[in-house]
């Protein structure tokens, strides 16, 4: 009874409830240091880096830090989404061919309809994956084929529009020039989304799934359900991502970029685990600006650009490495 | 007598759906055979005549790199594994090939040079799976950016050198042995006599199905997995390299990106083929006839005259729906 009393006291003090939450996110506060080294190097290399170049980096990573976010919440549920490149692609040359020409209040209408697509896409994969009990890595890599043809069929070659306001939604600052809108609308669209899933029943059944099926269907969760809901955020978010090409290009792109492999290290440099169940949306997206801000780096260094996909290799690879020496260390300690 | 009623059906217990099911599922090459057969049928009704002796050769010319590459695949699948960094590494091994034509010592110094390097790419991803305990699927990804960085530097080394596909590589890839028997299966013979006997005849193949299996149990009883996945990953970097001289042969191309577009169909095929994804079952022989049953299918496709963006949807739909067929007759419920 006493060392309960003396172990609830010790929790009290408000030091160690920050040392405790610190213990928690160390992967994050890592990430955040590491992102505040670099932005000093890059002062440091190239003094003119200022409000021009926080612009540029906001609306560059844009498409990548939602498609990260959706393959964070797929892969914390047990699941990976090889398809995600191609859902953006899709949902990107349906946006921009439909908004083409028409006028601004339709647009709101066509941004509406492609996020229900994007909903659509991903609940077809989920239920796909849910009904026929193929590994999910095998589904989303044939449905990856299907999404890229179906995103041909509507555009053969770039093309298209976008509404002049969703434009303005993500292009330029708000208030503050150090604000970029690009930024706010990120964390908006993510906060508005995520929060609400995380602090429901939702959000921890799709956590319990991925830490261990079993135990999660005994306790009550449908996993079947959890599972479709996860790959349905998924598709939601890589819509979300689609109209963001589609927002900053002004045009349709029928090719899916390298987004799909370029999400799954984002996030497993933000510290989520392909086991499931493990990690959050504020490292990947952490990731995602150390792994834009790297290559600019490099261009500024008039390193040979190549080199910054060899760096992005190594620091993939070696920061996994530590990750998985640290928590070998913790089971044995 | 002359009529099978009903209780002779039951005696005869072969005939019953459940016997049915037993053997497709002991046997899973019959109804993978048969799935091949009668894809040859319905190109044969769609399109006749066109099966002859030289469609046969092209689609076996067509196929041997993607079998080699989806050797890769089953071996490192069969651990539970799989290999991404196929695709880079192949590029870069034809790609290197063509650089070295007209450098003193021509193409056979390229050729050894490229198999040095795919063999240390397939040492550090070893290391990295095996020892670091890195997941494959974030070890390979890595290794596939550093290897396209680093030949992309190389490129840029080698652009005033100038070069080609050297002719003994259009031989073997593209050529044929009385205009019938593919010159290239000169190479994939032997190398798939090797995988098969590898997998089924000797002590390091069956450590690859133990460790997929249970790595636990392998573990236990004496499995010094960090030495198997070693010599695995540099095993797949090899065969990923002589995938690469074929492919370069085949379509007479060097460039650094040749083998991306084969890394999912690779993993598509051992997938079709019936090796689980999740390790423990599988062999090479269902990988072959899955990159049969691949490459006839794109044949069909294209020679219905759709286009390419109808060919990829129809393509990733078949995939999904032979592997969901797969997974219910394989069940063991």
């Amino acid at each position: 009874m006493s060392t309960a009393a003396a172990n609830f006291d010790r929790r009290a003090r408000p030091i160690d409830g920050f040392v405790s939450w610190a213990r928690r996110n160390a992967w994050t506060l890592g990430l955040l240091g590491l992102l505040a080294a670099l932005l000093v190097f890059t002062k440091l290399i190239q003094a003119s880096y200022g409000v021009t170049g926080v612009q540029g980096l906001a609306i560059s990573v844009l498409p990548l830090a939602l498609a990260a976010v959706g393959q964070a919440i797929v892969v914390i549920s047990g699941g990976i989404d090889l398809s995600i490149g191609s859902m953006m692609a899709l949902t990107n040359v349906v946006a921009a061919v439909i908004m083409n020409g028409q006028s601004e209040e339709f647009g709101v209408v066509v941004v509406v309809g492609v996020l229900l697509l994007g909903l659509l896409l991903g609940a077809i994969n989920g239920g796909l994956i849910v009904l026929t009990r193929v590994p999910d890595i095998v589904v989303t890599l044939a449905m990856s084929f299907v999404w890229a043809g179906c995103a041909l069929l509507v555009l053969k070659v770039p093309g298209g529009g976008s509404a002049l306001w969703l434009t303005n939604l993500v292009l330029g600052s708000l208030g503050n020039e150090w604000i970029p809108k690009a930024a706010v609308a990120l964390l908006l669209v993510v906060g508005l989304i995520w929060i609400p899933v995380r602090r429901s029943r939702l959000g921890l059944s799709l956590y319990g799934i991925g830490s261990n099926q079993l135990a999660a269907f005994r306790s009550g969760v449908s996993v079947g359900r959890t599972k479709v809901v996860a790959y349905s955020l998924m598709g939601l978010f890589s819509a979300l991502a689609g109209l963001s090409i589609t927002a900053s290009t002004g045009v349709g792109l029928p090719v899916p970029g390298p987004y799909t492999l370029q999400s799954i290290a984002a996030i497993v440099l933000g510290g989520v685990s392909l086991a499931g169940g493990r990690g959050g949306i504020f490292g990947p997206l952490v990731a995602v600006v150390i792994l834009s801000l790297l290559r600019t780096d490099m261009t500024f260094l008039n390193l040979n650009s190549n080199f910054a996909t060899v760096a992005q290799g190594i620091i993939l690879i070696g920061v996994v490495m530590v990750g998985t020496l640290v928590r070998f260390r913790e089971r044995r300690a | 007598m002359s009529a099978i009623g009903p209780a002779e059906i039951a005696r005869n217990s072969w005939l019953t759906m459940a016997a049915m099911r037993r053997v497709l599922r002991d046997r899973p090459m019959i109804p993978l055979l048969g799935l091949l057969g009668i894809l040859v049928v319905v190109i044969e009704l769609a399109r006749p005549g066109i099966v002859n002796t030289p469609w046969v050769g092209a689609m076996i010319r067509g196929a041997v790199p993607l079998a080699i590459l989806a050797g890769c695949q089953t071996l490192t699948m069969i651990t539970g594994g799989i290999d991404l960094s196929v695709g880079a590494v192949a590029s870069m091994s034809g790609f290197v090939v063509a650089t070295f034509v007209s450098s003193p010592g021509g193409w056979p110094v390229g050729l050894a040079v490229a198999l040095v390097a795919a063999i240390l790419a397939g040492f550090v991803t070893g290391v990295g799976v095996g020892v670091f305990r890195v997941h494959p699927l974030i070890m390979t990804l890595g290794m596939s950016f550093v290897v396209l960085g680093l030949s992309n530097v190389w490129q840029l080394i080698k652009v005033q050198a100038g070069g080609g596909v050297p002719r003994e590589l259009r031989w073997l890839g593209s050529a044929s042995f009385a205009e019938i028997v593919p010159n290239s299966l000169l190479v994939f013979v032997p190398l798939a006599v090797f995988i098969l006997l590898l997998l089924r005849r000797t002590g390091y193949g069956r450590l690859l199905f133990a460790i997929g299996d249970n790595p636990v149990a392998a573990r236990l009883s004496g499995t010094r997995a960090w030495q198997v996945l070693l010599v695995l990953y540099v095993l797949s970097a090899v065969l990923a390299a002589i995938a690469g001289f074929v492919l370069t042969g085949l379509t007479n191309v060097a460039s650094v990106t040749l083998g991306d577009s084969a890394v999912l169909p690779s993993v598509a095929a051992a997938v079709i083929g019936g090796t689980s994804i999740l390790g423990g079952r599988g062999g090479y022989a269902g990988t072959i006839v899955g990159v049969l049953i691949l490459t006839v299918i794109t044949s069909l496709l294209s020679s219905l005259g759709y286009p390419e963006a109808v060919r990829q949807v129809l393509f990733g739909s078949i995939i999904v729906a032979v592997a969901a067929a797969y997974t219910r007759v394989t069940s063991e419920s």
